[in-house]
């Protein structure tokens, strides 16, 4: 069977998203080479190779188990609190390679940032959740972890809900006001890169919105790198979208492309909804 | 047609005997269960008003203001509750940050490792373990070697008793802390210590001090492992050095004794110690209970 994309028959009915359109990559933040990641003996990434554009937001889709989420958590080395876990290859960030033995994981960590599929606000206050991660790697007078907590909560279109209770628990707020606290506490470290890992599958329509008009925004100071099941939300956030199946990275290439006009058939059919 | 309309009603007459069959052994189990339930109330019902009964009866302020005395001088028990309260509390500061420790290590760092699995299996046998045992434990390890029974060996017997309960509230409050909270404080850079001390520990704190009051109610009332390790004193004593009294101690002698005072001031002591335990177990149910 033929696998042109010329076939008219094949074309992806995508009429109804709204692509990104034009945007060219920038340079690369973090380089991907010839990774492979094992959960014990099971190989869970094959040999991938991709490019993260800088301040920029690349979005990974793929159907349940394909290997997105574990790429994002080789980026941030999450992997290492499970023992059985390993990855090879290289991961390149400023030149060195981040899943080499001897990294600084807490440092890296504050480079790299991730927002969870649930929000996770912990046992504190909302002024605490913020300042919490900030604590761990600068040492701020009061004054400026005031300004820094209202800095991230702004850029988290978070502050002005929150402004008259920061004293009081955040496990009162909502789902959204909880992962959008979240993005806050994440930022709120300065981190170079932020991994989204389904961030809106527990929200409403509302909140996603808000979150996905948050990630628009925060892209033009930060790298992002973003795994969805919404191929929707693919097309409205990401300038660069990878598809992973199986373990394999099969495509990557600006939304516009991947979404008018993949390069592989595998790729058209996952997002033309053939499987998945 | 006709077929369809038989197997119907066959269907129908079925379900109704099956239906009458559930019902009744339905109402056989309720009963029974009812009458178990019953059964443990009227118990628990009886020792209650027959504590408050005969406790009452020789209560008064003496009972808190003056030491045991011999029969028929009417004393009090000061020095029998001074002693449970000084024993009961140093054995939970022995022993619950040791209980905390190794059920902090179990929940967060031996999960699944061979080390944890035998320290998890000796705490749990512990924990089933006679208190006489432990009593023993500590006369061979601390009485014997020092020449006498004092204080600081009954606390040491109670901390034994401690330690693997808290493990266990411990081990088990912190496995209910989610992963996802556990990755959410590492993805911001922060050191495992951290994690727990800051995060896990605050999550899940009222489970936490709910373990170590059980714990106190638990030790309050022992008497065995006190036996052999504080002995008992009649007269006043703080002298952590020397032999003790305590409640549970003092109600053993004294209901065991033939004369009419001290039995009935055994039975007040009972009381106490009981108002005591439940007040702790109130405490550690409704006052400690999770807020969402």
């Amino acid at each position: 069977m033929s696998t042109t994309m010329n076939d008219s028959v094949n074309k992806p009915n995508i009429g109804a998203m709204e692509t990104r359109s034009g945007a060219a990559l920038s340079a690369a933040r973090i380089s991907i080479r010839n990774l492979d990641f094992f959960y014990g003996a099971n190989k869970a990434l094959k040999g991938i190779n991709a490019e993260i554009p800088d301040r920029q937001v690349t979005g990974m889709i793929g159907p349940s188990g394909c290997g997105k989420s574990t790429l994002l958590r080789v980026i941030n080395r999450m992997y290492d609190l499970y023992p059985g876990q390993r990855a090879t290859g290289e991961v390149l960030m400023d030149g060195a390679n981040i899943i080499a033995p001897g990294v600084d994981l807490n440092h890296l960590r504050s480079r790299i940032g991730m927002v969870f599929q649930k929000p996770t606000p912990f046992p504190m206050s909302i002024y605490d959740n913020i300042a919490f991660g900030v604590k761990l790697h600068e040492q701020l007078s009061k004054t400026a972890m005031d300004e820094r907590v209202e800095w991230s909560l702004t850029r988290a279109a978070l502050w002005g809900e929150v402004k008259d209770r920061l004293g009081t628990s955040a496990m009162g707020l909502s789902g959204g006001q909880q992962q959008r606290l979240c993005i806050a506490r994440t930022i709120a470290v300065r981190p170079e890169v932020i991994l989204f890992d389904e961030p809106t599958s527990a929200l409403d329509p509302i909140s996603t919105l808000k979150i996905e008009e948050l990630i628009d925004e925060l892209k033009r100071d930060f790298t992002i790198v973003i795994v969805t099941h919404n191929m929707q939300q693919a097309a409205r956030c990401a300038d660069q979208v990878a598809f992973f199946y199986l373990g394999e990275l099969v495509e990557v290439g600006t939304a516009a492309q991947m979404f008018t006009a993949p390069q592989q058939h595998r790729t058209q059919e996952y997002i033309t909804g053939r499987f998945g | 047609m006709s077929t369809t309309t038989t197997f119907a009603a066959r269907d129908a007459v079925m379900a109704r005997k099956l239906g009458r069959r559930r019902h009744r052994v339905d109402a056989v189990f309720r009963t029974l269960a009812l009458a178990a339930t019953l059964v443990g109330l009227i118990f628990l019902t009886s020792i209650i008003i027959t504590l408050l009964w005969r406790g009452l009866e020789s209560m008064s302020i003496t009972v808190f203001t003056d030491v045991t005395r011999p029969p028929g001088s009417h004393g009090g028990l000061l020095n029998a509750i001074v002693g449970t309260l000084i024993q009961t509390t140093l054995g939970t500061v022995i022993g619950a940050p040791i209980g905390l420790l190794v059920g902090t290590y179990l929940a967060e760092y031996a999960r699944g490792s061979k080390l944890g699995d035998a320290v998890r299996f000796v705490s749990d046998i512990l924990l089933s373990a006679p208190s006489i045992l432990i009593g023993l434990f500590i006369y061979q390890l601390m009485v014997l070697p020092f020449g006498g029974f004092s204080g600081i060996a009954g606390s040491a017997a109670l901390a034994v008793i401690v330690i693997p309960i808290v493990v266990r509230t411990t081990e088990d409050m912190l496995n209910l802390v989610p992963n996802t909270l556990r990755e959410a404080v590492i993805a911001l850079g922060a050191p495992k210590w951290k994690m727990i001390t800051l995060v896990c520990y605050r999550s899940v704190l009222p489970g936490l001090l709910t373990g170590v009051l059980l714990a106190v109610a638990r030790i309050a009332g022992e008497t065995a492992p006190l036996l052999f390790t504080s002995l008992g004193n009649l007269t006043w004593s703080v002298d952590l050095t020397k032999a003790m009294s305590s409640l549970p101690v003092t109600i053993y002698a004294y209901a065991g004794s033939p004369y009419q005072d001290w039995i009935a001031l055994g039975w007040t002591g009972a009381l106490l110690i009981t108002v005591g335990v439940l007040t702790l177990n109130v405490v550690a149910r409704f006052a400690l209970r999770p807020r969402v």
